[in-house]
């Protein structure tokens, strides 16, 4: 299983990867949003969270398609599945790779990003903490996701329909928390809770995952 | 005719809404249905089976 | 007879066929009667004038919309253990039917917003469960499309319903916990001598009654097209094959 994390990894890592990618479209949307609202500094603070919580979740959809697609075209798909660690384990794997390679590089980008949109100081704290936590369930959910349509020719589009839903309660949760982090209010109920969605689906999705793999591929 | 009062762009346009979606929901299931009997009958016949 | 590789799917076409015309047209009856009832036999509200009249569709296409999805989570739980393929084609066909009903409620409940609220749309907890739950859907019914083969797309749509089911739940909390919002509590209570006056409870009763019978009349026809469907499937591979 850690072989099969390093080899995910190394495959992102390098040139074509999801390395870069995600990242990139995080500093993109971070740029953008102040032209698009308006340089002035208020505005910009009360929105930093729920901007740089949304900017985070979509880079992370932006991969999901990867999770599964090579695998699936070159064949080593069917080896994982009929391979002697449980299927199960080794979606957990995959998720993990995902977020090594996207959520902790957004987790970590965050706190920088959020001084371009003037992030009140109490805020980086929390902002870092609740993309920490919940960065892993959108790895985990978008596994599931990518799951789902792993046989399938276009399935980006479709793939983000099925996460976007799922996505909610994470975002809801995670952006709450941040915001009142940032605002000086106790942000420790929604962070509880983004805890509560991140260990629910690390308990629960693998499983889901690993039986639409297996429909997937019979 | 029922006195609708002000409101009566509202309610008109809510009841017009739902069963315009009710009607085209029923006509797309029952267009959908015979269509398949259409066919289905057709392809029986073709390979000689009776239902 | 061969083809019929199961003995439920044409036991289901002929107990459906039977109870098919009696179930549409109770569906028909109850549904004039109880909207007929609602749109001209009830006063206006004192506060609220004559758009309280929308509660006949709004309220029942509400209800439907979410029993839909339950009846979908059932149905896909029946299919992934016993492994029915009426009962994986009878979420399927519960799924457009589930969508309009959502869109009947956001669209009547926009419509009444306006004049209400002063608004067509706000974040208010409820429609923005129901938003979520059409959202739902669409992916529901997207990725039934999209997959080829019949049994795969049921293994997936039904995992996709029981992940989904427990998202959706985690939903409406999150939505509660993110906006307290603004929508009238419950309609309909059980509490005695509160809420709605019987003259708005009795049409209300018979318009609900009318939308549970349209939505079964409604899949048992589309799941007797997605029966015929998989007949016309079976047929042509082994037309192929002949």
């Amino acid at each position: 299983m850690i072989a099969l994390l390093l080899r995910d990894l190394r495959l992102a890592t390098r040139a074509g990867g999801g390395f870069g990618l995600s990242l990139a479209f995080f500093l993109i949307v971070t740029v953008l949003v102040p032209f698009g609202v308006g340089p002035e500094g208020g505005t910009l603070a009360r929105i930093a969270p729920g901007i740089l919580w949304v900017g985070a979740l979509l880079a992370s959809l932006l991969s999901l398609d990867r999770i599964f697609a090579l695998d699936h075209e070159d064949g080593s798909l069917d080896i994982l599945v009929t391979a002697p660690i449980p299927l199960e384990g080794a979606v957990l794997v995959k998720a993990a790779a995902h977020w090594l390679v996207t959520g902790l590089p957004l987790t970590l980008a965050a706190p920088v990003l959020a001084v371009l949109l003037h992030l009140p100081g109490p805020g980086f704290f929390w902002m870092t903490v609740s993309l920490a936590l919940g960065t892993p369930a959108l790895s985990v959910i978008g596994t599931f996701g990518a799951a789902l349509t792993v046989g399938l020719k276009r399935g980006g589009l479709l793939l983000s329909l099925l996460v976007l839903p799922l996505y909610i309660p994470t975002l809801i949760f995670g952006a709450d928390c941040a915001r009142r982090g940032a605002e000086g209010l106790t942000a420790g109920t929604p962070l509880l809770m983004l805890a509560g969605i991140t260990l629910g689906a690390l308990a629960i999705l693998p499983f889901a995952a690993a039986a639409a793999i297996r429909a997937n591929l019979r | 005719m029922v006195e609708l009062g002000k409101y009566a762009g509202t309610v008109l346009g809510a009841y017009g809404v739902a069963l315009g979606l009710i009607l085209g929901l029923v006509w797309l299931t029952l267009w959908q249905g015979k269509r398949m009997r259409r066919r289905l009958e057709a392809t029986e016949r073709e390979l000689g089976i009776d239902g | 007879m061969s083809i019929w590789e199961y003995a439920n799917p044409k036991k289901f076409m002929q107990t459906s066929a039977w109870v098919l015309p009696w179930v549409t047209g109770l569906a028909f009856v109850t549904l004039v009667l109880g909207l007929t009832w609602g749109f001209f036999f009830t006063g206006d509200d004192y506060r609220q004038g004559s758009t309280v009249k929308i509660i006949f569709i709004h309220v029942p296409a509400a209800l439907m919309a979410i029993n839909a999805w339950l009846m979908m989570l059932v149905c896909s739980l029946i299919w992934l253990i016993r492994r029915h393929h009426v009962s994986a084609l009878a979420a399927k066909a519960a799924a457009p039917v589930g969508v309009t009903m959502t869109l009947i409620a956001l669209f009547t409940g926009a419509i009444w917003g306006q004049p209400m609220w002063g608004t067509w749309w706000a974040w208010d907890p409820r429609l923005t469960s129901f938003l979520i739950l059409f959202l739902f859907y669409l992916g529901y019914i997207a990725l039934w499309e999209a997959i080829e083969d019949p049994d795969t797309a049921a293994d997936l749509t039904s995992v996709l319903c029981l992940v989904g089911s427990v998202f959706a739940l985690l939903s409406r909390y999150a939505v509660n916990f993110w906006n307290q919002g603004l929508h009238q509590g419950a309609s309909l209570s059980l509490a005695p001598g509160e809420r709605m006056a019987m003259t708005f409870k009795l049409p209300l009763y018979v318009a609900m009654t009318g939308f549970v019978l349209l939505f079964v009349a409604l899949v048992l026809i589309r799941t007797r097209t997605e029966i015929r469907a998989r007949r016309l499937r079976a047929l042509e591979a082994r037309g192929r094959m002949g």
